[in-house]
């Protein structure tokens, strides 16, 4: 499904990563761990487009097709989801408004008809009741005085509602207690198919718990220096990064 | 992916103004220029009666005296009073008794802007004044507001029919020695509407006139009066659309609003004049006066979705003269290219315990220039005013300007005023976040702008609010980059 190659990316005149090399198939899910400032989310970024970042080498293939050429709404619509680490506010717009222009464009580049009002409030109630989120807020503005959890479970309620063959969910556990946790990861895991893939972005093992990962990735200075089984995360919960930092000195 | 970026700017920047196409249709018009012999010609053609001429003139007589104001925050080139023709009359036969004697091709104009003239007009409710140039086309529904006492006319046709309320209410809010376009409005006026609502009416129906201007080179110079007796309510449309020219052109209106005892008027605007192509090379030149009287225990509420002409200059007014009235002002002023806007809202209070509000969004592109200029008069009997004022700011790039002129003039201590302002941006996380969610850049643009000014949108009635949306969406093509 994803495949990414010595992928390298800068911010101004700063690489960030260093060569990337990731696979991820259908039906698996990945974990990205690592210290703070390692490039996880910049990696997230890129795969979705964000043009702060700039591509100097390497190629991302994404369902057979080369993904860093794609603008980024296409990206979307062909089923690749950035859950964001820091939800953006847009002021004035319903999250029920927001969603249906999300959705509708979905359906309109698989060549569906747009979903009548009727269809769409079904969805929402349905998607929304995944995550147990208050129903009252697809009727606020998009993350518009939402609280942390709430930001952070509407990201899953969008997930949801597109159905994505692709999901980064980028820090989606932090700054969430533990009842919003389990709700979140219990979400995500529930929105789990053979067809579709995962990549978690975390720092803490305990949202691990939840979302059982086939894949454990380390990343450090823009690259990726170590993988594993789910067995790595509980080895670095217990030991931190040093003895793999202590091996990958710069070279 | 910057250059895609700029791509489909450039492309949405070709993107022509929707409206701007001409019609063809053979217009009446009289010599270029201004005169006592004009005005006369103007009076005579209209069949006015002596005393309109006298009031023409009067005002006439005055506007030479009087120097173009210079305090805008804007950049007008100097206009040519005597290049300009005062009137121009879409030649069509004078009396219509049905739908099918109207002209074909003028129908045609008003289908393609979308304006239900016909019998989808009974669906939607609305009974329309159409004015084309300077000359009332058609009304309708009139017999049903005829049934409830409702007098909704042309201009011309109510200073023939109804002298007494003509000559007791016109001038009396804006008198012509207001201002020059005022003075200039009151010599020359074409047409207009006449409303008048009767005591304790609810008028059924919302009003609505469209304005639009056609003959080249041709001044429009609308007057509208909207009369709301005692305990009466109306809800007042007016929405424009221009078809595109490379002359400036000259608009200058003059609204009236007489809101007597508890009665209630609401007066939406959505304008849309011809803006100017994209070098900032013609457009319309909208200098309207704009005000109503409150009487006590009255209310009026202006709404106004401005995106159009070259340069919009405009204070719609509350003069809050009775005991416990109260206005509001509801505004989004959209510029992009070159538009310029200066606009904004007075709320006068004279009376004891009147309230007012103002929530202004204003909204900048391109290499525009956005300034709301708004004051808040508390005369010294006015006890316990009370205002409160929002004027916010959205620029879109770093090639526009947005600036506030909020004055305060306060007379009596008990007035309890506030004011708070904003200035954003459009961010690119915004944009981020909705592109990610599968939304092209143009239309998360549109959103987030929408969203912006959705607390002015909602003012609107229904059919307007969905016209207005669009409108903005559509006047910021190509604006992002």
């Amino acid at each position: 499904m994803l495949k990414v190659e010595n992928l390298h990316a800068s911010v101004g005149d700063k690489e960030i990563l260093r060569g990337i090399n990731l696979e991820v198939k259908a039906g698996e899910v990945h974990a990205i761990m690592g210290p703070n400032g390692s490039g996880k989310s910049t990696l997230a970024s890129v795969l979705a487009g964000n043009e702060k970042f700039t591509v100097t080498e390497g190629k991302v293939e994404y369902m057979g097709e080369d993904l860093l050429t794609l603008p980024i709404e296409e990206r979307s619509r062909k089923g690749l989801f950035l859950g964001f680490q820091y939800p953006v506010e847009i002021p004035g717009v319903t999250m029920a408004n927001f969603m249906k222009l999300a959705v509708n464009e979905h359906r309109k580049a698989k060549g569906l008809a747009p979903l009548t009002a009727a269809e769409y409030l079904r969805l929402m109630r349905e998607k929304s009741a995944i995550v147990e989120l208050d129903s009252k807020l697809t009727a606020r503005s998009v993350n518009e005085g939402f609280s942390g959890g709430e930001k952070k479970k509407n990201e899953i309620f969008q997930m949801a509602m597109l159905e994505p063959k692709l999901a980064i969910l980028d820090e989606t556990d932090s700054g969430l207690d533990i009842d919003a946790l389990r709700i979140v990861a219990t979400g995500v895991t529930r929105l789990k198919r053979e067809d579709n893939a995962t990549v978690v972005i975390t720092h803490y093992q305990r949202l691990l718990d939840y979302i059982v990962p086939d894949y454990v990735h380390v990343l450090y200075k823009g690259r990726i220096i170590y993988s594993g089984d789910k067995s790595l995360a509980l080895k670095l919960e217990k030991e931190g990064y040093d003895w793999l930092i202590n091996d990958y000195k710069e070279e | 992916m910057e250059n895609e970026t700029k791509n489909i700017i450039n492309e949405l920047e070709q993107s022509d103004y929707k409206y701007g196409f001409v019609t063809d249709i053979e217009t009446e018009i009289i010599p270029k220029g201004l005169s006592e012999d004009i005005i006369r010609m103007i009076s005579a053609k209209k069949g006015e009666p002596e005393w309109m001429l006298e009031r023409r003139l009067k005002a006439y007589r005055h506007w030479l005296t009087m120097k173009h104001p210079t305090w805008g925050h804007l950049t007008i080139p100097e206009i040519d009073f005597q290049d300009v023709i005062y009137y121009a009359a879409p030649k069509s036969k004078p009396k219509l008794n049905s739908m099918d004697e109207v002209d074909p091709e003028l129908k045609r104009t008003f289908d393609k802007l979308g304006i239900p003239l016909e019998e989808q007009m009974a669906l939607a409710g609305v009974a329309v004044d159409a004015v084309m140039d300077s000359v009332s086309v058609k009304t309708t529904f009139r017999d049903v507001l005829a049934e409830k006492g409702i007098i909704f006319c042309s201009m011309s046709e109510a200073i023939r029919e109804y002298p007494e309320l003509i000559q007791k209410y016109l001038g009396s809010v804006v008198p012509y020695t207001d201002n020059f376009y005022a003075a200039l409005n009151a010599a020359v006026f074409s047409d207009g509407s006449f409303c008048y609502i009767p005591k304790g009416v609810r008028c059924p129906m919302e009003l609505s006139t469209y304005f639009r201007i056609n003959a080249e080179g041709t001044g429009q110079f609308e007057r509208t009066l909207i009369v709301a007796d005692e305990g009466a309510y109306v809800s007042y449309l007016e929405g424009c659309t221009a078809p595109r020219r490379d002359e400036n052109q000259l608009h200058a209106a003059v609204v009236e609003i007489v809101v007597e005892r508890d009665a209630d008027v609401k007066y939406s605007t959505v304008q849309n004049w011809y803006p100017g192509d994209k070098q900032g090379r013609g457009g319309v030149y909208n200098f309207v006066t704009k005000r109503g009287l409150c009487r006590e225990g009255a209310h009026l509420s202006w709404t106004q979705v401005e995106t159009g002409s070259a340069i919009t200059w405009k204070y719609p007014s509350c003069v809050l003269l009775g005991d416990n009235s109260s206005g509001e002002f509801y505004s989004v002023a959209l510029t992009n290219n070159f538009q310029q806007a200066d606009t904004g809202t007075k709320m006068i209070h004279i009376g004891r315990n009147t309230r007012s509000r103002i929530i202004s969004k204003g909204i900048s592109a391109g290499q525009s220039q956005n300034a709301y200029r708004g004051l808040v008069r508390v005369a010294s009997g006015a006890d316990n005013a009370r205002n409160y004022s929002q004027c916010d700011s959205l620029l879109i790039g770093d090639r526009c300007g947005a600036h506030t002129f909020p004055v305060v003039e306060c007379s009596n201590e008990s007035a309890q005023l506030e004011h708070e302002a904003t200035t954003s941006k459009i961010s690119e996380d915004q944009l981020f976040y909705c592109n990610q969610r599968g939304l092209s850049t143009e239309d998360a643009v549109g959103l987030i702008v929408n969203g912006y000014a959705r607390e002015v949108i909602q003012q609107l009635p229904m059919e307007f609010a969905v016209e207005a949306q669009k409108l903005l969406s559509l006047s910021l093509e190509g604006s992002v980059g």
